[in-house]
């Protein structure tokens, strides 16, 4: 699965979203996604893929999020 | 300023009902609320048996995204908070600077705390949750009720363990007495059915250990021994008596004492003396302006341990005179619910106003064995019917904390 599609179907089950009304274009407060929330968002994801996220800048929309998941499975697979 | 302070919504989430109406019917029916417990698999613990809420769905009161970030206590308090507004209909007739939230609970989010522990044993530390924190927090649920009914005076908990309920009544009868706030949404909240809770009562030896859900929550029975762990919430709207009256909002009747003491003597035994307990009913029944001769419904702390029920029962002989004692008609509810810790004081300030404007007082179910330690009227078995003047409810908890409330109707 992709990571835009993992990341839609993880905010989509925790807070009863529709998925297909995620987009990457989605900004994360639209849809009531805090900076708690984010950061249980990619703990959730690291659980996923295995390897650990730290983001390094503001996440504002989905695509920020997709950015960071892939900038750390890069730096994981460098290793 | 020494404003009168009335309580305009009631809201319960308890093991016997959700819902004022549900809860009170099964009370006054003699339903018992403490069964097996479910919330967690009991078997490696020495107590089989909880009152708890039974069929809650945090999703009839909340969101989801909202119900993931909510311990199961604020979800409690919520669903208690949102009964209680509608009722009262406050909501949009009062400045929101002069509107408090007073919420008592004894411990805080005890699941997420206990979940979180798993976590950091089981996964390490990056899988703490963010919310663990927040979520765990014993402010939160006054704090989340500030936020839902934009309520922006002083919001605060009151954290003194089984008389936390009281003690958050007490102190938002005394903010809107003295002019602090107008409006107040009060009470206390409990979830503490879990494993670590448990078996932490459990090495106290301060929970019961009895199999029979009708023969383990004991209050004044000589054969009790130990409380039984409960879940649940109560809540309260207050108002200031003049402002209620204008706008025409419906009276449950008036919370005219409340007396908050410590034993200074002991992290969780009572004083032998009741020295304590029996100064917090005297500073209630002052406030209340209580006559010799009155008809009074008293609903107990009654947890079932032994040094409890006979302290209260000495507290009461002190408090009221031996004579006047003997004639005050005595209920713990908890034989029913169990002891909702934080909540109880709360959900029985409910039971008494529900005696006063109905004339009934609850029974203590279950009490067959009486002890001669306990050697006054505690309304054994089944209801009372009586025309009572004055109710009180009495809350202890662990650290000495004494509290006690008063009630009495509105127009006599």
């Amino acid at each position: 699965m992709d990571i835009f599609q993992m990341i839609a179907n993880a905010l989509a089950d925790r807070y009863g979203l529709d998925a297909s009304e995620i987009t990457p274009e989605t900004e994360l407060i639209s849809i009531g996604v805090d900076s708690l929330d984010a950061a249980e968002l990619l703990m959730a994801l690291e659980e996923k893929i295995g390897v650990e996220i730290e983001p390094t800048k503001k996440l504002a929309t989905i695509k920020d999020v997709v950015a960071t998941v892939e900038a750390a499975q890069n730096e994981n697979d460098s290793f | 300023m020494n404003r009168r302070v009335v309580v305009t919504g009631m809201g319960a989430v308890t093991p016997v009902g959700i819902g004022v109406r549900n809860f009170w019917a099964n009370l006054k029916a003699g339903v018992c609320g403490i069964g097996p417990i479910t919330r967690f698999d009991a078997s490696r613990v020495k107590s089989s048996l909880a009152g708890e809420v039974k069929n809650f769905d945090p999703l009839d009161w909340l969101e989801k995204a909202e119900v993931v970030k909510m311990d199961r206590s604020a979800q409690f308090a919520v669903a208690a908070a949102s009964e209680a507004m509608q009722l009262s209909g406050v909501a949009g007739t009062v400045d929101p600077n002069r509107a408090a939230v007073y919420l008592g609970t004894g411990i805080g989010g005890f699941e997420t705390n206990e979940a979180n522990c798993f976590k950091l044993f089981d996964k390490g530390p990056r899988r703490v949750s963010p919310f663990f924190v927040p979520m765990m927090i014993a402010n939160m649920p006054a704090g989340l009720l500030a936020i839902r009914y934009d309520f922006r005076g002083a919001a605060l908990p009151a954290v003194t363990a089984c008389a936390s309920g009281t003690n958050a009544i007490g102190e938002a009868v005394r903010a809107i007495r003295h002019g602090y706030a107008d409006v107040a949404l009060t009470g206390g909240t409990e979830a503490p059915i879990v494993e670590v809770g448990v078996a932490g009562f459990n090495s106290m030896k301060a929970l019961a250990t009895a199999e029979d859900p009708n023969a383990a929550s004991l209050p004044f029975d000589a054969r009790r021994a130990g409380f039984v762990i409960a879940e649940g919430a109560g809540v309260l709207v207050l108002e200031e008596y003049e402002r209620a009256k204008n706008r025409g909002a419906k009276i449950y009747g008036e919370i005219c004492g409340y007396g908050s003491t410590c034993d200074a003597y002991h992290m969780t035994a009572p004083r032998p003396d009741a020295d304590g307990a029996a100064r917090a009913v005297v500073e209630a029944l002052r406030e209340a302006d209580w006559k010799a001769g009155e008809s009074v419904y008293v609903n107990a702390h009654g947890t079932g341990t032994h040094l409890n029920d006979v302290a209260e029962t000495r507290a009461l002989k002190i408090a009221f005179g031996e004579d006047e004692a003997r004639r005050l008609a005595i209920s713990s509810t908890k034989s029913a619910t169990g002891h909702m810790l934080g909540a109880a004081g709360a959900v029985e300030a409910i039971v008494c106003l529900k005696a006063l404007a109905e004339n009934v007082a609850p029974p203590t179910l279950n009490l067959l064995e009486p002890d001669p330690e306990c050697d006054l009227d505690y309304i054994p078995s089944t209801k009372r019917e009586a025309k009572f003047d004055l109710a009180i409810s009495n809350s202890f908890g662990f650290g000495g904390h004494n509290a006690c409330l008063a009630f009495r109707r509105i127009g006599g």
